[in-house]
């Protein structure tokens, strides 16, 4: 095509620059005298808040649900929804360190998830005990991941977005596939069932009495530890991102052309944050395997588990980080939740076949497909990102 | 109809963005019916920015493009094509997994090829008609550009762009190509022509612009340029007229 | 001299690929076998052909990336069931002829089906993303969940069957390999498609346009095509192929479910990667390569046959980066 014989760039259509408007700008009009008064505050958040009134409320009231989340929404299941919550937001906002701010579409980041995972899962199932062994499990997740996806981007990155695009599909789809055969490493298809250690499980209870209503016990701990593993990770992502490294990329999404005139390497940007992206999303997936005491492919290795991280991050918006939390919240909550509202409409209604079929619980990924489609037409920055921008 | 000498195309106060770069200052020039206009300058200087934003490849952000008295800012450039403009850029527009046949047959209407004007064609650029049926990713550098130029001009057409068509041919085929342009110029076609080459230029051109950083520096008389080579040398620099 | 042949055999060592790799099974399976697994491959070939050919031109020729090309697919499959209920006579008669023209009816409506929604998808979401491959993934995934979501809302959850026609269930005989008598109708369909889109895109302008555009968009506007309108055409082409192909894997499959296109489309993009973007030559190959190596290795390595295809995809791309037959001078 042109672009290969001669170097005329081309002109950029109207579509293509207001395509993927980030929230984030050199300028942030939003920053006001407040914060620099509590300094410490806005170095944690590395300068990046979420900024206006209502975001920063939003933000912090989602922090103190989950804080206290225990004692606010107590039972098992709710529990395990907000620990996937946490989890979530570290895989989206990896995912978000490649598609809102480098540009890069990735469908092998669920591989990565797993690959932290079964880290986890593979040395706690064949025997080995204690949280060294957690340790080990996830730090070799990590590594892995960081090698493979260094490889990917050192072969791949060259290669025009959607070219590489298919590539990312096509090696999550073969690591799918070697999970699913590889019985004896990997449990195949029923996956690997494993003992936590042991102040994980339910039957260890620190505290005699109950807090505040609510007994203090292994999966409790598991949260908390989840929480807060979570939240370090984001902070640190929330740094990397508004650091000099974070400018140059987003330098790179906007214009590659030019950031390699000015003499960056842009291969080697990619892959680093390809790398460390995969990083994150292997030590989600080893969050995610203590939490469960369990992984196999659909878990974390399945295309529909993609297609979520895909729904989180637009519909809660690229490029901004905060999107992730707010994205996954969403998600999450609608794949829960979701159907028990459809469920009542589906009784309010009583119409057609055609309406209750509409309607059906089942059908709440119908839904959020087109939230989904809406939002990248007319919000591509998604709600925070909208949210942001608003006068 | 437009005349002889009558003015064909005329750019006014052109500015062409790409992106956030600004390249085209304010481009003002004219091409009259049935002459050779050249369209000089250093490289980068924005010539073929300004073919390009003619034929409605880039869109300008300001200014007026008049055709033969009607303005063809913001057309498409299918549209701009069917008035009678031919396109050949500099990196040729060939397309090389078709034959040289269907590269030409492109240039045609439903009608197919006429006769006569093929027949001209195939005597300028006697290589065509030997590769006829040859993919044209394997013709040699300078027959692809005689290709291009065949392909702009088997069908008659009003105005014809032209950007650097004698970069890195040889000197036999750059003769060749000025022969043709002379035979095009016989026929009244109209040539806008951005050329490196002065020789070339002082060959063929009736009128001359030169562009330097996105603006017209100097227009007038191509032969009159000619002869003053103190104005060339600030125009151009020596590497112009030494180069040839 | 040397360099001569070095650049002839550059040129025509991918066409050696898929003769080679037929050759080589013969040996590892026996006669018996190696006819039956060939013609299986080349028939699935020819049905990923059609859903492949459609998604590399339109690709080609605009740069646009259709994930939701699986939806086509998977529309085709269904309208095929409905169409061919009423059939059921047709179907079910033990004439050759009233079968082949109920499989006729229903690749006909199948096509038209997919086509017309191709057309509708073009205006409402594809324009939107010309020249904005970010947006074009994202919003064509989204496409692609919510066109098989309301597949299910109007056909139902449950993966409903499609049983073969009467006399298409058995197999016929080539001296002792056992052919299934529906993979020959297969492959005549495939082979007549692929034929009349050569003849169509070497014959034809408007093919002529269509191969120009690919390798030079703007160079074919400005020669005075209105390469836009093509476009839509070529979209619409398209997808009426991927209803074709969807018509036909699903009365291959004698199944049809809403993951029907999904389950298609990973091997689509490895087609179309091995062949080379764009290109329908190396689509066909590519398909072809793709359909023997799939029934090849399912036979001769069963626990290997899912990823076999990614495999040659990677082994493809370290010997040429953008596959066999890329577009656009190196």
């Amino acid at each position: 095509m042109t672009g290969q014989l001669h170097k005329i760039p081309e002109q950029p259509s109207e579509q293509a620059t207001i395509a993927l408007a980030p929230a984030v700008s050199s300028s942030k009009p939003y920053q006001s005298g407040k914060l620099r008064r509590t300094s410490w505050l806005s170095w944690i958040v590395s300068d990046d808040p979420p900024g206006r009134l209502l975001l920063n409320a939003i933000v912090l009231l989602i922090l103190a649900a989950f804080v206290f989340a225990p004692f606010l929404f107590p039972g098992a299941k709710a529990l395990g929804v907000a620990s996937r919550i946490c989890i979530f937001v570290i895989l989206v906002a990896s995912y978000d360190l490649m598609l809102g701010y480098t540009g890069i579409v990735s469908f092998a980041h669920t591989m990565f998830f797993g690959i932290g995972a079964y880290g986890v899962a593979i040395l706690l199932a064949k025997g080995w005990v204690g949280w060294g062994a957690v340790i080990l499990g996830a730090a070799a997740g990590a590594g892995v991941s960081l090698v493979l996806a260094a490889a990917i981007g050192l072969l791949s990155l060259r290669l025009r977005t959607i070219f590489f695009s298919m590539i990312t599909l096509a090696v999550a789809s073969f690591a799918q596939i070697l999970a699913e055969q590889w019985r004896s490493l990997t449990g195949g298809e029923d996956g690997l069932t494993f003992t936590v250690p042991a102040i994980l499980l339910p039957s260890f209870r620190p505290l005699s009495h109950p807090v505040l209503g609510v007994t203090i016990n292994g999966p409790v701990i598991a949260y908390y530890l989840t929480f807060v593993v979570a939240l370090l990770l984001f902070l640190l992502m929330l740094r990397i991102v508004n650091s000099p490294f974070g400018r140059v990329l987003q330098a790179i999404r906007e214009n590659e052309f030019r950031v390699e005139a000015m003499g960056y390497q842009v291969v080697a940007y990619r892959t680093m944050i390809s790398a460390l992206s995969a990083v994150m999303a292997a030590l989600a997936g080893a969050l995610m395997a203590l939490v469960l005491g369990y992984n196999g492919p659909d878990t974390t290795l399945s295309f529909s588990l993609m297609i979520d991280i895909l729904l989180m991050i637009v519909i809660g918006g690229m490029g901004t980080m905060y999107g992730a939390i707010v994205g996954a919240v969403l998600v999450v909550l609608a794949e829960y939740y979701l159907q028990n509202i459809l469920g009542g409409m589906n009784r309010a209604i009583d119409g057609t076949p055609f309406l209750s079929a509409l309607f059906h619980p089942d059908r709440w990924l119908l839904w959020l497909g087109v939230l989904f489609v809406l939002i990248v037409t007319f919000f591509p920055q998604g709600l925070f990102g909208w949210l942001r921008q608003r006068r | 109809m437009a005349e002889a000498g009558d003015v064909l195309l005329r750019l006014h106060d052109v500015h062409t963005d790409i992106g956030r770069y600004k390249i085209l200052h304010g481009v003002s020039l004219t091409a009259r019916h049935g002459r050779v206009t050249m369209l000089l300058g250093r490289n980068g200087a924005g010539k073929t920015t300004t073919l390009r934003t003619i034929m409605g490849l880039w869109q300008p952000r300001a200014g007026r493009i008049t055709f033969d008295g009607q303005s063809i800012n913001g057309m498409d450039t299918p549209d701009i094509a069917q008035l009678g403009i031919a396109y050949v850029p500099e990196y040729m527009g060939i397309f090389g997994k078709l034959t040289v046949r269907e590269n030409m047959l492109l240039a045609t209407g439903a009608q197919g090829f006429a006769k006569d004007s093929l027949d001209r064609v195939l005597a300028w650029f006697p290589p065509i008609k030997l590769k006829w049926d040859s993919a044209a990713g394997s013709l040699s550098g300078g027959q692809k550009q005689m290709l291009a130029i065949a392909r702009a001009v088997v069908e008659q057409r009003r105005l014809l762009l032209v950007d650097e068509p004698t970069k890195g041919l040889s000197p036999v085929m750059v003769d060749q190509l000025v022969e043709a342009l002379l035979g095009l110029k016989d026929e009244q076609t109209t040539i806008l022509l951005v050329e490196q080459n002065f020789h070339v230029a002082l060959a063929i051109g009736d009128d001359v612009a030169v562009m330097d950083q996105g603006r017209i520096v100097h227009s007038g008389d191509m032969a009159a340029l000619g002869r003053d080579e103190e104005l060339q040398q600030r125009l151009l620099g020596l590497s112009m007229a030494v180069g040839a | 001299m040397n360099t001569q042949w070095r650049e002839r055999l550059q040129r025509w060592a991918p066409y050696a690929v898929t003769p080679l790799i037929v050759l080589a099974a013969l040996p590892a399976m026996g006669l018996t076998a190696w006819v039956t697994l060939t013609v299986a491959g080349l028939t699935m070939g020819m049905m990923l052909f059609l859903v492949a050919s459609g998604l590399t031109l339109i690709f080609g020729l605009m740069e646009v990336l259709n994930f939701a090309h699986a939806a086509f697919v998977t529309v085709g499959a269904y309208v095929t069931v409905t169409v061919l209920g009423p059939l059921v006579g047709w179907t079910t008669a033990p004439s050759l002829a009233l079968n082949l023209l109920a499989l006729l009816v229903a690749l006909l409506a199948a096509a038209a089906a997919s086509g017309a929604l191709g057309f509708v998808f073009e205006r409402i979401i594809i324009r939107q993303v010309y020249g904005a491959p970010l947006r074009q993934i994202l919003i064509t995934i989204g496409a692609l969940t919510v066109i098989e979501q309301l597949v299910i809302v109007v056909w139902g959850p449950e993966a409903i069957a499609l049983p073969k026609p009467a006399t298409l269930r058995g197999s016929v005989f080539l001296g002792s390999s056992p052919i299934e008598t529906y993979r020959l109708v297969a492959l005549f369909v495939g082979l007549a498609v692929a034929a009349a889109m050569q003849l169509i895109l070497t014959r034809t302008r408007i093919g002529l346009v269509v191969r120009a555009g690919v390798e030079d968009r703007e160079m074919v506007q400005a020669l005075g095509y209105h390469i836009r309108r093509v476009f839509v055409g070529v979209f619409i082409a398209g997808t009426a192929l991927a209803g074709m192909g969807g018509m036909m894997w699903g009365q291959y499959q004698t199944l049809v479910s809403s993951q029907i296109g999904d389950s298609m489309l990973i091997l689509v993009f490895i087609i179309l990667i091995i062949g080379g973007l764009g290109s329908v030559g190396g689509c066909f190959i590519g398909a072809i390569l793709v359909g023997l190596t799939s029934n090849y290795v399912q036979f001769l390595a069963p626990t290997l046959a899912l990823g076999s295809n990614i495999l040659l995809m990677a082994l493809i791309l370290l010997w040429r980066p953008r596959g066999l037959f890329p577009i656009g001078e190196q």
